[in-house]
């Protein structure tokens, strides 16, 4: 075939070092019956990299629950959709941006903001809300953590926040929740994993599909550059080595102008009707867009790169075609409409070009001035790309003795300062001087921002009219070290805390999307863990009645030949039929009963089973250094009873608060629900005095995590019509003490007190020690 | 009576400062796009939030060139009610409608809470329906809202109650405590000579219902509401 220039021709060599194993070259010469050249080559291989094809997870992906009653759309599109009533959808998802955040935290995590708002947007939905779920390396030196590496793992953190923030802040979209958490094996691979929902109206959705040959194709937004070449290929599908840093010309650079500028152009350009379809152009940029469009549509694409508008001079169809320059955008108009569109997007400043057309056929046709640059099928590109069953293998059984496992402190040991200290720890302590930095009141819809609820609590206003009825909850959750443990049990206890969280905040559960990041999938200890955390999402996604219906898998994080924990991160999405009735966690009226909620009941346990439990707790790992066992075992019956409990209160109004026992047991979520009073400086302020329900030795009743369990508070007036709505849902509620005026915190235990301080004192330790450890510069 | 929400490209908080209006005051409100040179027919025009143009080169800087950039300068040296808040005051600044510049925040970083602040001034048509030393909780998010200017400039402000509007602690203390972004004089909001163009950078176009945490900004779009109509009755 002709060429549009002299060219490097392709041997297998190159196509190795394109990341092609020799099997897949051969499977791209036999599509094409052919020897590929460069450009064709290079489409190849990031179309079939890990990060586009999910060629390691396909065949266990199929496995999760992904349809529901309430499911508009499932994996496949930009974006899961979900029916939230009233002719209005919901479209939601996460993705995970983790190799470019460490390799230039700024950019990197900017650019993940970015590309999620721009899956949002392109399904005609308008961005409301964003969440973040990061996960660092420790960032106080000791426990074997140098300090030059807690110093390095401040600055990715610090570069990562402001990324999050500027991005997030000048689009004009709220972040107001998600979860940072520290473990030593995210010092060189930090996740950086963001989710991001808009509201739409059902009719009004868009979808990728080009239809109808000889319909203009249009490029729209930022030029294209050299930037992000082979960012999907060679960042997100390789682990890192110490030459990673010169890897930074593959990250992009995003800009939130541009990328708010096209948001309100596509959307209006979309109300114009004479819009087709319409994707983004994220990883692999105009390769994955066209040729995405084209298969999905059944259809073919031609387009000429000389009409693609170019930062640069010189570039080459392999540049232009490979190229992840940010904010820009695909779409197919209707023949002989195009002027409407086009207008649309000079009105916002916007570039906006016709490059080429609808074809028939199916194939996926690339031009250079006329000059044909490449020619490919697109649908085997897009759909018939290599599929692994990778080999699995369940890794040796730790060896563990109860000499490993923790030793709880004899009955009646003040147990204060060990709570302070679990307080202050990263894990636990409170997030505001990160959440600080996110805008979290733009478009006024927050009504429970961070920390506020255990939950992100969002209203919906109607697109039109600005009426209020209902609202969203959401929430991430995803506990590494857990899954690290046990994968499979980690992965279920991710999807119901995820659920709880929601419910605890008054809201149903409806459906979930997740981002998978784990090591090497080459590493048969990694597939086995990829395998059994998508069996234990599947349990309990079915279970709990929350579909996954998009996320991402984020594979290769590892650095110098060590895996990451495998790290699941669960994004649960609930609605609240009235908006008035958001729960929050803080305490509200002195007097008010506090009262446990538990889906299941305490069973009585040996003490050597009671030590490998608690051996995975945060308590023993903030304060004792360990890390061992196995995570609390899991009774999804009992979550599903707590969980519609925590709905049914909620829409009763009668509850003050609601928080859900997790990270540090009963004593932080009752040390949160204080805090409130503290932060708000209510004067005087709000503490507690409560007795622990029996349930082993003192530090297991007061920090154990075990699920399916939330602490409430209500007026004593309220409490038989609450206590008897729980025996409805066939949960146990128990009275364990009031709200007291003033600041005093007494926990007590088998008729002794074991933490006695005052409420000021301990939201000192917890308010404070993230900003005292991090002192950026 | 008819607010007008300017919209630039970058403009975030149109949206909110459009809704707190039309849904929540239920007053006539439309948009007013940054190519427009016609503002004739509002009584008074709001330069909402965001980051105009990017805010690139510095906030505002490049927005206050804007084509409806004049026609705001005319409308308000004609005696026209104008709000700018966070980035619209930011805009006024650089468009010499009002003194003063604006630095990076103190902290140097963005911050976005509830703050508190007190209403200093009650004869301008910002804070009429407030009272004096009245004590709100207002939230703002911006990284540039360090106000500054010369002294001679602040003692001007001073001497002719320019400033309406300082941080201030819950319970009313001008400590460093009080002030989020390291402000001079703990300044929140002023106006011009005149009081009919005032800037702030709190958003009380955010804080207008009490599930939004805080109604206390509703105090400042009814104080213009009134003016409009007491302006209108005058004419009648």
């Amino acid at each position: 075939m002709a060429t549009a220039q002299t060219e490097i021709r392709v041997t297998p060599e190159i196509a190795a070092e394109h990341g092609l194993t020799a099997e897949e070259y051969a499977r791209v010469k036999q599509i094409l019956g052919r020897e590929p050249n460069i450009t064709e080559l290079g489409i190849f291989s990031v179309m079939w990299s890990e990060h586009c094809s999910y060629k390691s997870s396909k065949v266990h992906l199929k496995r999760l629950p992904t349809r529901g009653k309430l499911v508009v759309q499932g994996p496949g599109e930009n974006a899961g959709v979900v029916d939230i009533g009233d002719g209005l959808v919901a479209a939601f998802k996460i993705e995970s941006h983790n190799h470019p955040s460490y390799v230039e935290p700024f950019q990197g995590a900017t650019t993940g903001v970015g590309g999620i708002l721009r899956d949002i947007f392109t399904m005609g939905a308008r961005p409301v809300v964003v969440l973040d779920s990061l996960r660092f390396g420790p960032i106080t030196p000791g426990n074997g953590v140098s300090e030059e590496d807690a110093a390095k793992n401040r600055r990715v953190l610090d570069g990562v926040i402001r990324g999050i923030a500027h991005y997030g802040n000048c689009f004009g979209v709220p972040t107001v929740g998600g979860e940072v958490a520290f473990e030593p094996c995210y010092s060189q691979n930090p996740l950086v994993n963001a989710l991001a929902l808009g509201i739409a109206r059902k009719e009004d959705l868009f979808f990728a599909k080009a239809r109808g040959t000889g319909n203009p194709v249009i490029y729209v937004g930022a030029k294209t550059g050299r930037d992000g070449i082979h960012g999907a290929s060679l960042l997100a599908s390789a682990e890192f080595t110490e030459e990673s840093k010169q890897k930074r010309p593959n990250v992009q650079v995003g800009d939130p102008f541009m990328e708010k500028l096209l948001l309100e152009a596509c959307l209006e350009a979309m109300q114009t009707g004479a819009v087709v379809a319409i994707q983004d152009m994220g990883a692999a940029g105009l390769t994955c867009s066209t040729t995405e469009m084209a298969s999905r549509g059944g259809t073919g694409i031609e387009i000429d790169l000389a009409k693609v508008p170019q930062r640069e001079t010189g570039m080459t169809p392999y540049e232009i075609m490979l190229s992840e320059s940010q904010e820009r955008m695909l779409l197919v108009a209707e023949k002989g409409r195009e002027r409407e569109v086009l207008e649309v997007f000079k009105k916002w400043g916007l570039d906006a070009v016709v490059v080429g057309a609808v074809t028939e056929g199916g194939l996926l046709r690339v031009k250079d001035h006329g000059k044909l640059a490449a020619e490919i099928p697109a649908h085997p590109l897009a759909e018939e790309g290599p599929v692994y069953h990778r080999p699995i293998a369940q890794p040796p059984l730790k060896k563990e003795t109860p000499a490993d496992w923790f030793k709880f402190s004899a009955d009646g040991t003040n147990l204060t300062d060990n709570f302070a200290r679990l307080l202050a720890s990263p894990v636990i302590a409170s997030k505001r001087w990160i959440t600080e930095q996110y805008d979290t009141s733009v478009r006024t819809n927050t009504l429970a921002g961070p920390g506020a609820s255990d939950a992100a609590v969002i209203r919906i206003k109607d697109p039109e009219t600005g009426e209020v009825k209902r609202a969203l909850a959401l929430s991430t959750d995803g506990n590494g070290r857990w899954c690290q443990l046990s994968p499979r049990l980690g992965a279920m206890h991710a999807v119901a805390e995820a659920a709880r969280n929601v419910a605890a905040s008054g809201a149903r559960p409806m459906a979930a999307t997740n981002c998978l990041n784990f090591g090497s999938p080459e590493k048969p200890e990694v597939m086995w863990q990829f395998s059994e955390v998508i069996d234990g999402l599947t349990l309990a996604c079915n279970e709990l009645g929350t579909p996954i219906t998009g996320g991402n898998v984020s594979f290769y994080n590892e650095t110098l030949g060590k895996s990451i924990y495998p790290t699941p991160v669960i994004g649960v999405l609930g609605i609240l039929e009235d908006a008035s009735r958001v729960l929050k966690i803080g305490f509200r009226e002195e007097g008010d009963v506090v009262v446990l909620l538990d889906g299941a009941t305490a069973a009585g346990a040996s003490v050597e089973s009671r030590e490998r439990e608690f051996s995975s707790s945060e308590y023993a790992k903030a304060i004792a250094g360990i890390v061992a066992g196995e995570p609390p075992a899991i009774d999804l019956a009992a979550e599903k009873r707590l969980q519609e409990c925590l709905v049914a209160l909620a829409a009763s109004g009668t509850l003050h608060s609601a928080h859900d026992v997790s990270d540090g047991g009963i004593a932080v979520t009752l040390a949160e629900s204080c805090f409130t009073s503290q932060t708000q400086r209510m004067a005087p302020g709000l503490g507690a005095r409560v007795q622990l329900p029996e349930d082993g030795p003192a530090e297991g009743a007061a920090f154990g995590e075990r699920g399916a369990r939330a602490i409430v508070s209500l007026k004593p007036t309220s409490l038989a019509p609450a206590l008897a709505t729980a025996r409805q849902y066939g949960v146990a509620a128990q009275q364990i003490g009031q709200v007291i005026r003033g600041d005093a915190f007494r926990i007590e235990y088998k008729g002794r007190a074991v933490i006695d301080t005052s409420v000021a004192k301990l939201h000192d330790a917890w308010a404070h020690s993230l900003a005292r450890a991090l002192k950026v510069r | 009576m008819k607010f007008g929400v300017v919209v630039f490209p970058g403009s975030n908080s149109d949206h909110d400062a459009f809704y707190a209006i039309g849904n929540i005051l239920h007053k006539p409100v439309e948009f007013i796009w940054h190519q427009s040179q016609d503002v004739a027919n509002c009584d008074a025009i709001i330069l909402p939030g965001g980051f105009a143009y990017g805010d690139y080169l510095r906030t505002g800087a490049i927005a206050r060139f804007s084509p409806v950039m004049k026609s705001v300068s005319k409308f308000a040296q004609s005696g026209g009610m104008v709000l700018g808040v966070c980035n619209g005051f930011q805009i006024l600044l650089e468009a010499g409608l009002l003194p003063g510049a604006m630095m990076r925040n103190s902290g140097l970083r963005f911050i976005c809470r509830h703050v508190h602040i007190r209403v200093e001034q009650t004869d301008t048509p910002f804070t009429s329906a407030a009272e004096i030393g009245q004590i709100r909780k207002i939230p703002i998010a911006h990284s540039d809202g360090n106000y500054t200017c010369d002294e001679s400039t602040l003692a001007e402000l001073e001497k002719n109650r320019r400033v309406i509007l300082r941080y201030t602690t819950p319970d009313g203390t001008d400590d460093a405590a009080g002030n989020p972004n390291g402000s001079m004089a703990n300044v929140a909001g002023i106006c011009n000579r005149e009081r009919n163009v005032a800037g702030l950078m709190p958003h009380p176009e955010r804080a207008v219902e009490p599930a939004l945490d805080s109604a206390d900004g509703l105090v400042i779009l009814r104080s213009m509401v009134e003016a409009l109509v007491g302006a209108a009755k005058a004419t009648a």
